[in-house]
């Protein structure tokens, strides 16, 4: 009590703007009350109460930051909890994404876990946790807070990746995303003792301002190899997060064995947040080194490009093939990453907004595309997440033409089709990339978008084309085709006879889910064709991340 | 050109015409399709039919309130889209597009008239009303990044007509099309940012206005060359120019009628229009450097493309290749770089669209009632269709290029361009006209003429509704060849503008270039500037002496 005391009296014991961190704040306390409440009253445990809790926590939490971002409008960032936290709009931003994507798995979670009869409130819980984990990562201004908000989110996600406790796939993901992630986690620590063996804090604007303050002693070949050793190692962390090439090996066996809202939680919030962590530790702590890891990211980018886009085509597992495209989508992000590195406030303003636009963009179809795999991956049984082959795609058209229909949407704004959202994040990032001069960079970009359309293109091609099995026997199945057409005289001017209408699969549409889709599709084309969130938004969130520097 | 001044010197203010418009009416008519339930036949047809006639007519009421004289921007049409990107909603048509966004107007009623969908009619017709959309959108659009958009978009319809009601290996012409032409385009987006950022300093901040790029933009030799071929490509594949044709006899042969019509009628002209409108425009001096190449190419693909049409045993692969062939006679109209050759580019791909999009037409009625296309298993139609029969002479002898007929108009136009800059080309290429009148004529010869026996002798004529259909097309193909004029009339002004600025930007290069001894293509350059002059001033005379022995003809 005396030490506490005396601590308080020497400011130790920080002052805590709680006004400013209430989304943060709700998000975390509603995790907790959740698993109180239901634990107290078990007959909450089920009808959907979670799910509605859930869905109103991040709903708290999204309406606190609107008042929040206004404060800052008027009176600047703030950097809270004794400079741990910073409170700006960029944070803001990131962590309405984050709300969203909660909102949006909150409401495919509800009928997935009824589908699958599974017990409810831990997903909810777990995912909540994990949600403010990564509002945590991404406001952190302190290498043990980023540390500390890394693991929060990603431990949620090892235990949510494997709670699907009948199928032995989902035990097999968690369990290789849990020895990767902690390895990767590991690599990580390693990499902040050594900056701050380097600079002597763990503070990011220490940590750029050591740098800043002594301009004498600087000889980056000299006196910063165990800087850059460090950074390379924290920069190794936040690739393995967001599944950048060479560090994305889990990625799809994580993403096929995973449930698939969790899939969608992992593609969205987690990838979100790891992105806006990984610029603000590396603009806001090392931007003076920008020079150092912006060529290291360009690798990154195009490898993830490269091999995102070519590996994912001989899949056949739609779960898989959408795991390698999060892989190329990272690539692009990646790539507007690189834009920010400039000296050129301008430029980097560009590819901020492009980075940030593209994590919204993404987010929402991402969330919106599992959605339709999960409702699919029921399969024939109903029950079950394992119908996931491009097969079990075919004739959705016919059965569920709203459901194929949002899906199209989804799977071609992803492709990068003009007015969605897709289109406008990828062009946002080719034009930061060609602002900041990586025209190579960018060319990559675009012709690895269109080998990535080949495996939307095949999605699409199973649900609205197909009329047979597409993986088995599509060679023999053309020939025959072909066949049937010379020989078809006499068949009343149809060549299509051998278009017998096919029996889609009866997907059940639980309705949550089925509206977290449409307001996904329905965002992903406003998203494309309007400017809803560039004035004020984008902007400000983009010139506040450039501004940390 | 007023709202244009006024855009360059007090940012953009937003003004408004009919414009949007022709690309409303067709997405609301297929939003309406798609609260229409799928049982209701007759009214889905109906809407589309009378929403893409809406648009058709407001089309022809752009040509009749178009100011000849004008060879300017006209309803230009203009508001700020994504502001802090430089992207603006900026619509207008002028001489070079007016005549497409026309021709597009009335393609689309006549697809939808003349042709039945055999299946699920509701998402067909609403891929079709889109497909318009996209298609005028491109046509209008002066915005480079909002054209951009456009020219991908209508991928998807097309995608769709093509795996859903076509035939054969659909689903792989479907996904080739798709995949060929967006990977052409891929690097074209590139292309455009580049310039624009490139050229920002140039026009006062990022902004993708062709015209202020067009008149403003002073790109470094290497840079010029480079974002032009990126344009070059996604235009030389959407044309398509010889070796990269490859994916139009697959998509043209398995799409549906109504799919073959628009492509070869509509979206092939995107790729010409672009080169002319994109390419030309904003980079007079490349592509003048490029123009042998460019020649080179659309003589090969018209003396390719009309080798391979003769050897085809399929009607309709024979009519794919020979758009190949046409489309090279534009390709080489464009680059003979003078304004014979650029007019007769213009009006041959308005021809082409007419003539081909005819053809189409006839060889899908066949299909529908023979159930083949095999050129073999067909003849002597002419017995028992002798109106088809009729119908299908004028379209062919239209596409051969008779004299009195539309398409001699352009070809002779393109040839006397040709000649004055381009002359051992212009000399191959003519025999291309002779290749076509030979696949042809002995095409029809093959399918109408001789002995019919079983099925061939007992097919239905045309039906009332199908000649009401292809009427109009019969009428443009006459009426544009008796009397081009007209037509004529209104894309000159506009060539002799855009003939203007090339002339003023390559001087302006010139200028910049003290030395002229290291540039070897100076001294021809002014030649060929002279020449254009005399071209344009030769011109009337020419285009009398033709029209007056057409008359004759």
């Amino acid at each position: 009590m005396q030490l506490l005391a005396q601590q308080a009296v020497q400011g130790v014991i920080p002052d805590v703007a709680w006004s400013l961190i209430a989304p943060f704040v709700v998000l975390a306390v509603g995790g907790i009350l959740l698993i109180t409440i239901t634990s107290v009253v078990p007959a909450l445990r089920f009808n959907g109460f979670p799910a509605g809790f859930t869905i109103l926590t991040a709903g708290v939490s999204a309406a606190f930051l609107i008042p929040v971002w206004n404060r800052v409008t008027d009176d600047g960032p703030q950097s809270v909890v004794g400079g741990a936290l910073a409170i700006d709009h960029f944070s803001l931003y990131s962590w309405g994404v984050i709300c969203l994507a909660v909102f949006g798995v909150g409401a495919l979670l509800d009928g997935y876990l009824r589908r699958e009869g599974l017990d409810g409130p831990e997903w909810y819980v777990l995912m909540l946790m994990s949600a403010s984990g990564g509002m945590l990562l991404v406001a952190a201004e302190d290498l043990i807070l980023t540390f500390l908000g890394l693991e929060i989110l990603s431990i949620a996600v090892y235990v949510l990746a494997g709670l699907h406790l009948r199928r032995s796939d989902s035990q097999e993901a968690a369990f290789k995303y849990f020895v990767l992630g902690a390895l990767s986690s590991a690599v990580f620590l390693y990499g902040i003792a050594l900056v701050y063996g380097a600079t002597g804090s763990t503070s990011l604007s220490v940590i750029a301002g050591a740098r800043a303050d002594n301009p004498a002693g600087l000889n980056p070949l000299e006196n910063s190899s165990m800087m850059l050793v460090g950074m390379a190692m924290i920069l190794v962390g936040f690739a393995f997060k967001v599944s950048a090439v060479p560090f994305h090996m889990w990625t799809p066996d994580v993403y096929q064995g995973s449930p698939s809202p969790v899939v969608a939680f992992m593609a969205s919030a987690v990838k979100a947040a790891g992105f806006a962590g990984l610029i603000r530790v590396f603009w806001q702590g090392f931007g003076w080194y920008f020079e150092d890891w912006r060529a290291p990211m360009i690798v990154l980018a195009a490898a993830s490009l490269l091999v995102g886009s070519f590996l994912a085509l001989p899949q056949t597992n739609v779960k898989r093939m959408l795991a390698y495209s999060s892989i190329a989508h990272a690539g692009f992000m990646l790539t507007a990453v690189q834009a920010i590195a400039s000296d050129d406030t301008e430029v980097s303003v560009l590819a901020a907004e492009a980075l940030l636009f593209y994590l919204l963009a993404y987010t929402i179809m991402v969330v919106g595309t599992f959605g339709v795999i999960t409702l699919v991956g029921a399969g024939a049984d109903g029950r079950g997440d394992g119908a996931h082959s491009l097969d079990d795609y075919v004739g959705l058209a016919r059965s569920r033409p709203l459901l194929a229909g949002m899906m199209a949407v989804l799977l071609f704004s992803q492709a990068g089709i003009p007015f969605t959202s897709g289109f406008l994040a990828k062009f946002r990032v080719i034009a930061a990339a060609a602002d900041s001069g990586s025209y190579v960079l960018a060319g990559i970009a675009m012709l690895t978008a269109v080998v990535a359309a080949v495996l939307y293109l095949r999605i699409v091609v199973s649900m609205f084309l197909a009329s047979g099995p597409v993986v088995a026997h599509a060679a023999t199945d053309a020939a025959v085709d072909d066949e049937a057409d010379t020989e078809d005289g006499a068949g009343a001017g149809d060549d299509h006879g051998d278009d017998e209408p096919v029996d889609g699969p009866e997907v059940a549409m639980p309705r949550p889910a089925v509206l977290a889709i449409f307001v996904a599709a329905a965002a992903t084309i406003a998203l494309g064709i309007l400017p809803i969130v560039d004035r004020g938004l984008l902007t400000d969130a983009a010139t506040a991340l450039v501004a940390l520097k | 050109m007023l709202a244009l001044q006024l855009a360059v010197d007090a940012g953009p203010p937003s003004t408004f015409s009919v414009l949007p418009a022709l690309i409303a009416v067709p997405v609301l008519t297929a939003v309406l399709l798609a609260l229409l339930p799928a049982d209701r036949e007759a009214e889905i047809k109906l809407t589309a039919l009378v929403g893409t006639v809406i648009t058709g007519a407001l089309s022809f009421y752009v040509l009749w309130q178009f100011d000849a004289a004008d060879g300017g921007l006209q309803f230009v049409s203009r508001a700020t889209w994504i502001e802090s990107l430089g992207l603006s909603w900026f619509l207008a048509v002028d001489g070079i597009s007016l005549f497409l966004v026309v021709l597009t107007g009335l393609l689309f009623p006549i697809a939808i008239l003349t042709t039945e969908p055999h299946h699920d009619p509701k998402p067909y017709y609403l891929w079709l009303t889109l497909l318009m959309a996209g298609s005028m959108g491109a046509f209008l659009a002066l915005d480079l990044l909002l054209f951009f958009l456009f020219f991908e978009v209508v991928l998807v319809p097309m995608y769709f007509l093509i795996g859903g009601w076509g035939h054969g290996n659909k689903v792989y012409a479907a996904m080739k099309f798709f995949l060929y032409t967006m990977a052409a385009s891929a690097l074209m987006l590139v292309g455009i940012v580049s310039l624009v950022f490139l050229a920002s300093g140039d026009t006062g901040g990022p902004t993708f206005d062709v015209t202020i790029l067009a008149e403003n933009h002073e790109l470094s030799r290497l840079a010029s060359f480079l974002v032009f071929g990126s344009f070059a490509l996604a235009f030389a594949v959407k044309v398509p120019v010889f070796p990269v044709h490859t994916w139009l006899p697959d998509a043209h042969t398995e799409a549906p009628t109504a799919g073959s019509v628009i492509l070869a009628g509509v979206m092939l002209k995107l790729g010409t229009y672009g080169l002319l409108r994109f390419g030309l425009y904003l980079f007079p001096d490349v592509t003048r450097d490029l123009a042998p190449l460019f020649l080179t190419l659309g003589v090969i693909g018209i003396v390719y493309g009309a080798a391979v049409a003769t050897m085809q045993t399929d009607l309709k692969r024979l009519v794919a290749y020979s758009s190949v062939a046409h489309m090279g006679f534009i390709v080489l109209g464009i680059f003979a770089l003078n304004s014979q050759g650029l007019q007769g580019g213009i009006i041959q791909m308005v021809n082409h669209g007419v003539s081909t999009g005819a053809l189409f037409i006839l060889v899908g009625w066949v299909y529908e009632r023979r159930h083949t296309r095999e050129i073999a298993a067909l003849g002597g139609l002419q017995k028992a269709a002798p109106v088809m029969a009729a119908v299908f002479t004028l379209v062919m002898l239209s596409s051969i290029g008779l004299p009195g007929l539309n398409g001699f108009v352009g070809e002779f136009l393109v040839l006397l361009g040709a000649f004055s800059s381009a002359r051992w080309w212009a000399v191959i290429a003519t025999t291309g006209v002779i290749l076509a009148a030979l696949y042809l004529l002995w095409a029809y010869q093959r399918v109408f003429h001789g002995p019919a026996d079983g099925e061939n002798a007992e097919m239905a004529d045309l039906r009332p509704t199908e000649l009401l259909g292809i009427m109009p097309l019969l009428v443009l193909i006459v009426f544009m060849g008796v009397y081009p004029k007209p037509v004529l009339d209104r894309i000159e002004p506009a060539v002799d503008v855009l003939i203007a600025h090339i002339e003023e930007r390559v001087d302006d290069f010139e200028e910049d270039e003290p030395a002229p001894t290291e540039r070897p293509g100076v001294p021809g350059l002014v030649a060929t500037a002279e020449a254009a002059h005399e071209g344009e001033e030769g011109e009337e005379s020419a285009d009398d002496a033709e029209s007056g022995s057409e008359e004759e003809g």
